[in-house]
C-alpha cells in the first residue's frame, strides 16, 4: 500500500492516548488520519496489561488492557484511520514533517497538517538508579518481565524480589505468583506505596506477599544469573541503616522504580519540555509551544489510569483535527495565479478568496519575449476570460500590471486557478 | 458480638478504606465508602470474597504463542488457583476473536472465561 504523503493528522504511538486521538480526530472531521506505531500491532503497552481494571471510568466496565485496546482499535478501523506498523519515526520537524523508516515501507517522508505526540513513557532502569553489585542476567524492569510473561510466554524467573511499589511491580507480583513463581519480597524506598491501594490489596495482600517500606536493594549477587540480593533499610536521607542488611536468595530482580515520558522526538521538533514532568508544556487544547504539534498521555506526564490517558488523547485528537481543518481551509482558499502565454511570472502567486471583499488586487508580471506592438493582458480561469487590459507594447525589462476589481471578484471566487496571458492584439 | 473490620474497597481505583461494623454474621454499618459499590464490596468481601482472574492460555498458529483471557465475573477467591490450573490445560486454535468463550462455566462457577483480544492466525 502506497501511503499518501500529506495527512491531516499524524499520530505517533498507538497506545490509549494515540488511539483515542485518532478516533477523536476522525470524529472531529479530519479526513486523512495516520497512526504510526513501532510495534507490529496497534495497542501499545495495553496489550501486555492483561489484568483487569481498565475502562471503569469510560465504559463503567472492568476490562483487561487488551479488551480495552481492542475497542479503540476496532473503532479506529471502522472510522477509516490508517496505520503504519513496525515503523519508527526518526525525526519530527517544527514544520510538521516526519521522517520514518520500516522494512515494509522503507524510508518515508510525511507531511502533517497537525501532529499528536503519543509516544508514552519508558521505564527507569537499573543504570538510572545505580544499584551496586554484579551484573548477572535476571534483572529486568517490571514492564519487560510483563511482556515476556504475557505476550511471549517466557517466565523471567522462579524466585523473585521486586524493587519499587509502582503499579506494574505490584501487578507483576501477582502475575508471577499466578504462573507459579515465588515472589519473596516487594521493597519500597519511600515510606508509602507508589501504586494504587487497590493493587496493594489484590496483588500483595491476597497472596501474602510481604512489602517493606523504607527498604532498598543494596547489592546484587550472582555471576551469570542473579543468586541473591542484599537488602537494607534506609533512613530519611536514603542512607542504609547499619545492621538492617538481609540477604534474600532469588534468581530474579524486577524493577518498578518509575516511568519517564519519552520525548526525544518532541525535543527535535523544538517542543519545550517541562523539567518537572519530563513532558511537553501544553495548553488546555493539548497544543505544545510548536503550532500544530499536540501531545497527550504518558508522554506529557505519567498517569495512574489508562482511562485518563484516553480522555487526554480525545482532547489532543480533537484539537489537532481543528487545527488541520483550519489549515486546509486556508490552503483551499488560495487560488493559484499562473504565468500563461508569454508570461515569465506573476506576483502575487496566489489569491486568498477570503480577502476578495476588500481592496483591488494588482497583478504584477513580466513577459518572456518583447512584443513591439499593441498587446492584450488577459486573465482567465482556463475557460472564460475574467479581466483584460491593453498595453502599447510588452518588454521583459518593464513590469506590466493588471488590476482585479470588485466586479471581477465573483468570477475569481469561482475559479480553481487564474492564468495570465500576454498576446498581440 | 459486635466487631469492627477494616477493608480496602477494590471496586475502583479510588480504593476507599472501609470500616465495617459486624454483629455476628450481619453487617450493621459500613463507613468510609464514597459510593454504593463500597457497601456491596463489604458484603461480598466478608462473606464470599471474589476476584477477577486474568491470565493467558496457549494458542496454536496464533500471531503470539499466548492469548490473554479473563473471567467474565469475579470468581470465589479460594478458587483462583484452581481456575489457573484449568487454564493451563487449555490450548486453543487461532484465529481467536475478542470475547470468544475459552472455558464455559469454569469449575461450575457459572462463569465463563473469555478471550480479551483478537488473535489472528499466522
Amino acid at each position: 500500500m502506497i501511503k499518501k504523503k500529506i495527512y491531516d493528522v499524524v499520530i505517533i504511538g498507538s497506545g490509549p492516548g494515540g488511539l483515542a486521538a485518532a478516533v477523536a480526530a476522525k470524529k472531529e472531521g479530519a479526513e486523512d488520519v495516520l497512526v504510526i506505531e513501532r510495534d507490529t500491532e496497534l495497542g501499545g503497552i495495553l496489550l501486555q496489561c492483561i489484568h483487569n481494571g481498565f475502562g471503569l471510568e469510560i465504559f463503567n466496565e472492568d476490562l483487561p488492557g487488551p479488551s480495552y485496546a481492542q475497542r479503540y482499535i476496532d473503532e479506529a478501523h471502522e472510522l477509516g484511520v490508517e496505520s503504519m506498523l513496525d515503523t519508527i519515526v526518526l525525526e519530527v520537524t517544527p514544520g510538521r514533517k516526519l521522517f520514518a523508516s520500516s522494512t515494509k515501507h522503507g524510508f518515508v517522508e510525511i507531511d502533517a497538517r497537525a501532529i499528536v505526540l503519543a509516544m508514552g513513557c519508558r521505564e527507569r532502569t537499573r543504570a538510572m538508579i545505580q544499584i551496586p553489585g554484579m551484573r548477572p542476567a535476571g534483572v529486568y524492569t517490571a514492564g519487560t518481565a510483563q511482556r515476556f510473561t504475557n505476550i511471549e510466554g517466557k517466565m523471567p524467573g522462579e524466585r523473585v524480589v521486586i524493587l519499587g511499589s509502582g503499579d506494574i511491580g505490584l501487578i507483576m507480583a501477582r502475575r508471577l505468583t499466578f504462573e507459579g513463581a515465588k515472589v519473596e519480597r516487594v521493597l519500597e524506598i519511600l515510606p508509602y506505596l507508589s501504586g494504587l491501594t487497590r493493587n496493594y490489596v489484590q496483588c500483595l495482600q491476597d497472596f501474602d506477599i510481604p512489602l517493606q517500606f523504607e527498604h532498598t536493594v543494596k547489592f546484587i549477587h550472582g555471576k551469570d544469573r542473579v543468586e541473591a540480593v542484599e537488602i537494607a533499610q534506609v533512613d530519611k536521607n536514603w542512607n542504609y541503616v547499619k545492621g538492617s542488611e538481609e540477604t534474600i536468595p532469588c534468581d530474579t530482580l524486577l524493577l518498578s522504580v518509575g516511568l519517564i515520558p519519552e520525548n526525544e522526538l518532541s525535543r527535535q521538533a523544538g517542543v519545550r519540555i517541562d523539567p518537572i514532568t519530563g513532558g511537553p508544556y501544553v495548553d488546555e487544547s493539548r497544543e505544545t509551544n510548536v503550532p500544530g504539534i499536540f501531545a497527550a498521555g504518558n508522554v506529557v506526564h505519567v498517569y495512574d489510569l489508562a482511562d485518563w490517558v484516553t480522555l487526554a488523547g480525545y482532547d489532543a485528537g480533537k484539537s489537532a483535527a481543528k487545527f488541520a481543518m483550519a489549515l486546509k481551509a486556508k490552503e483551499s482558499a488560495h487560488i493559484p495565479v499562473k504565468a500563461g502565454n508569454n508570461v515569465h511570472h506573476v506576483v502575487p502567486h496566489t489569491i486568498n478568496k477570503q480577502n476578495l471583499t476588500n481592496d483591488e488586487i494588482e497583478l504584477q508580471l513580466r513577459v518572456v519575449r518583447p512584443i513591439e506592438e499593441r498587446v492584450m493582458i488577459e486573465v482567465h480561469d482556463g475557460e472564460n476570460r475574467i479581466a483584460r487590459k491593453a498595453a502599447r507594447y510588452a518588454r521583459p525589462g518593464e513590469m506590466l500590471t493588471l488590476v482585479l476589481k470588485e466586479r471581477h471578484f465573483a468570477d475569481v471566487e469561482k475559479a480553481d486557478s487564474l492564468t495570465v496571458d500576454v498576446n498581440p492584439r | 458480638m459486635v466487631e469492627k473490620r477494616k477493608l480496602i474497597c477494590v471496586s475502583c481505583p479510588v480504593g476507599c478504606e472501609l470500616e465495617v461494623t459486624l454483629d455476628g454474621n450481619e453487617i450493621v454499618e459500613v463507613e468510609g465508602n464514597t459510593c454504593k459499590l463500597g457497601i456491596d464490596y463489604a458484603e461480598q468481601e466478608l462473606f464470599d470474597p471474589r476476584r477477577m482472574v486474568a491470565s493467558t492460555v496457549k494458542v496454536k498458529n496464533g500471531y503470539h504463542p499466548l492469548v490473554p483471557v479473563y473471567t467474565e465475573k469475579p470468581v470465589p477467591k479460594p478458587k483462583i488457583f484452581d481456575v489457573l490450573a484449568e487454564l493451563r490445560k487449555v490450548e486453543i486454535e487461532a484465529p481467536v476473536s475478542v470475547n470468544d468463550v475459552v472455558i464455559e462455566n469454569v469449575l461450575d462457577t457459572g462463569i465463563n472465561v473469555i478471550a480479551s483480544r483478537d488473535m489472528p492466525k499466522v
